[in-house]
């Protein structure tokens, strides 16, 4: 049965039609030099039996550690119903419809998802999901440069300890379009943002200050008072948030407003996966983002509304459409028309799955297991728990040799020990971000101390040398 | 018909300027834009205190079908937005020369130059349509 609907025939036909001799000659107004030639590594055509053979060979590799690695991707349990649900055919397709109001169900449990994230986050509104977690820092670093109407400067500040990935593909994205990032570093003791590392731009034009919350390192920010900066001078606050973390934490919604009475962060954004999406190779996850209705306007992406048809029943639409780019052209405030509807999906149904006192629950947990998991590794002779600050579910430890070696040898043991820092954090030589979900048991926990005690009751070989 | 008053001058992209007593001048959309665009739902106006240059876009009205720019016809200093349409968008619809005016600029004396007059601008609507 031919799957690739038209014959070689039909394609000789096509061509000779519009007076073409190649389907090759249709890409010349393309530079040679920019033509894709065979990809390395990717072998001649394989039947469907070569081809699965090939992939489970190949997946067979990772084998199945056990995973202590967080950083911005976080290894949770997805109660069965979860994907049995989003692939339903129903639901089944990563695009909003191109005829939207004709697919009701979908606008409506993307209507369910904006209210769902605008309560966790407690904004106003929310966007129908961008692509991820970094995008989203990048999309309203510019977002914030449109709503910011009192700052011309195009600045923002972005602490350290906001995760470097999101940094560095933020700067790929607003750097050509005139926007600074320029960092601020973080306290060597607690870990956090120091509201007084911020006095040297107090009184300065700084359009936005971002805050992630928890930080990369794990630690909690002093979220009140950084917003509270952002706002004593017309700075836009973004929240970077961990959505799970917002079933135990303030919502970003209410940090500040003790000093101003202006409470809440301006635009919050983050990375979905946390809920119901699973670790695959780096994505495909969704980022979100939620705004004050007062900055709706300046938002990216589609947003589904609730209205009435001509005939007063309830129905659901897209809306604010005059903004996209479909309308506005050049001037859209959003050039995103693909979501990640899907993975939305998925974490729509988990979380009406979880209810707030579920989420709850796992974030506990997380928090519990977390604790566990620094305490039974600190009690190992020369392991130190780096930060004094408070944390949610991840923590930096660190010992007396390289981080990679000791990766590398509790690889072999079947553990990913956690991330390397000093790829991003060159003063952080020594230390591993390391992360306990509720996936992670008591003998989890213990395998790893043990795993960890063995292998530094070796002399390390620097201290060898010595 | 287009409404196109006499005393007030006007731009190829449709803005209206009334010169007021006190040597500001008043901007918005003609009837035309108005018609054209369809029932406003959104009108962004313009911040106090921001100069702008002619030509310049300084202010957005947005419909169910559309957002457009509206242009400065004149150099000089917002000194201030129409905070009635901002609330009411309608009003550019119902009243587009008076209620539903979107700024005024100072423009330093000097005043509205190679505007349209209304039978110019009455003569370009004519033509487009043609």
């Amino acid at each position: 049965m031919p799957f690739i609907p038209h014959t070689p025939q039909d394609i000789a036909d096509m061509l000779q039609v519009i007076g073409v001799r190649s389907v090759s000659e249709l890409f010349e107004e393309i530079p040679a030099e920019l033509h894709a030639g065979p990809l390395t590594g990717v072998p001649a055509a394989l039947s469907e039996i070569e081809i699965s053979r090939l992939m489970s060979d190949r997946a067979a590799i990772d084998g199945r550690p056990l995973n202590f690695i967080g950083a911005g991707a976080y290894e949770h349990h997805i109660p069965a119903p979860v994907w049995a649900i989003a692939t339903r055919g129903e639901f089944y397709s990563a695009y909003t419809p191109y005829q939207a109001e004709a697919s009701q169900g979908t606008l409506q449990l993307i209507y369910e998802y904006q209210s769902m994230l605008s309560e966790l986050t407690g904004m106003e509104v929310s966007n129908a999901s961008l692509y991820d977690g970094a995008s989203a820092l990048a999309e309203a670093c510019l977002m914030a440069v449109r709503a910011n109407r009192t700052s011309q400067s195009r600045r923002i500040l972005v602490p350290r300890t906001v995760n470097p990935v999101y940094l560095h593909v933020a700067r790929s994205i607003v750097g050509n379009q005139g926007v600074t990032l320029e960092t601020i570093d973080y306290d060597r003791a607690s870990g956090r943002t120091l509201t007084e590392s911020l006095q040297p731009f107090t009184g300065q034009d700084v359009t936005a200050l971002v805050v992630q919350q928890p930080n990369f390192l794990g630690v909690l920010e002093e979220v009140d008072e950084l917003t509270d900066w952002a706002h004593a001078q017309k700075t836009l606050l973004i929240g970077v948030v961990n959505p799970l973390s917002l079933a135990v934490l303030k919502p970003p919604g209410l940090w500040g407003g003790l000093a101003s009475g202006n409470q809440g962060a301006d635009i919050v954004c983050g990375e979905g996966q946390p809920l119901g999406v699973p670790l695959a190779s780096g994505g495909p996850y969704f980022g979100f983002m939620t705004t004050r209705m007062q900055y709706v306007r300046q938002m990216p992406g589609r947003i589904v509304g609730r209205t009435l048809d001509a005939e007063g029943r309830p129905g659901f639409t897209l809306t604010l459409q005059a903004r996209e780019q479909h309308i506005r052209r050049g001037k859209a405030t959003s050039n995103i028309c693909t979501n990640q509807g899907l993975t939305v999906t998925a974490a729509t149904i988990y979380m009406a799955l979880m209810g707030a006192a579920g989420l709850e629950r796992v974030a506990t947990v997380c928090m519990q297991r977390s604790a566990q998991l620094v305490k039974s590794l600190t009690a190992i002779r020369g392991v130190k728990s780096t930060f004094t600050g408070p944390r949610f579910h991840e923590a930096v430890i660190s010992f007396d040799r390289p981080a990679a070696t000791v990766l590398d040898e509790l690889a072999v043991r079947g553990i990913l020990g956690g991330l390397d820092l000093s790829q991003h954090y060159p003063e952080l030589k020594s230390a591993l971000l390391v992360c306990a979900t509720e996936t992670k048991n008591d003998a989890d926990i213990a395998r790893y101390a043990q795993a960890l005690a063995a292998i530094l009751s070796a002399p390390s070989a620097k201290a060898g040398a010595a | 018909m287009s409404d196109i008053p006499n005393d007030l001058r006007y731009t190829r992209t449709h803005e209206w300027l009334r010169s007021l007593p006190n040597g500001q001048v008043e901007i918005g959309i003609t009837h035309h834009a108005q018609g054209a665009l369809g029932d406003l739902v959104f009108v962004d106006v313009p911040q106090t205190g921001r100069t702008v240059s002619a030509g310049e876009a300084c202010a957005v009205v947005e419909s169910v079908k559309a957002a457009s720019d509206i242009y400065s016809p004149v150099d000089g200093v917002i000194v201030a937005g129409n905070e009635a349409v901002a609330g009411a968008p309608e009003l550019v619809n119902t009243d587009p020369y008076t209620a539903g005016w979107l700024m005024r600029i100072d423009t330093k004396g000097t005043g509205a130059a190679g505007m349209l007059s209304a039978a110019e601008y009455e003569k370009m609507l004519a033509d487009e349509t043609h």
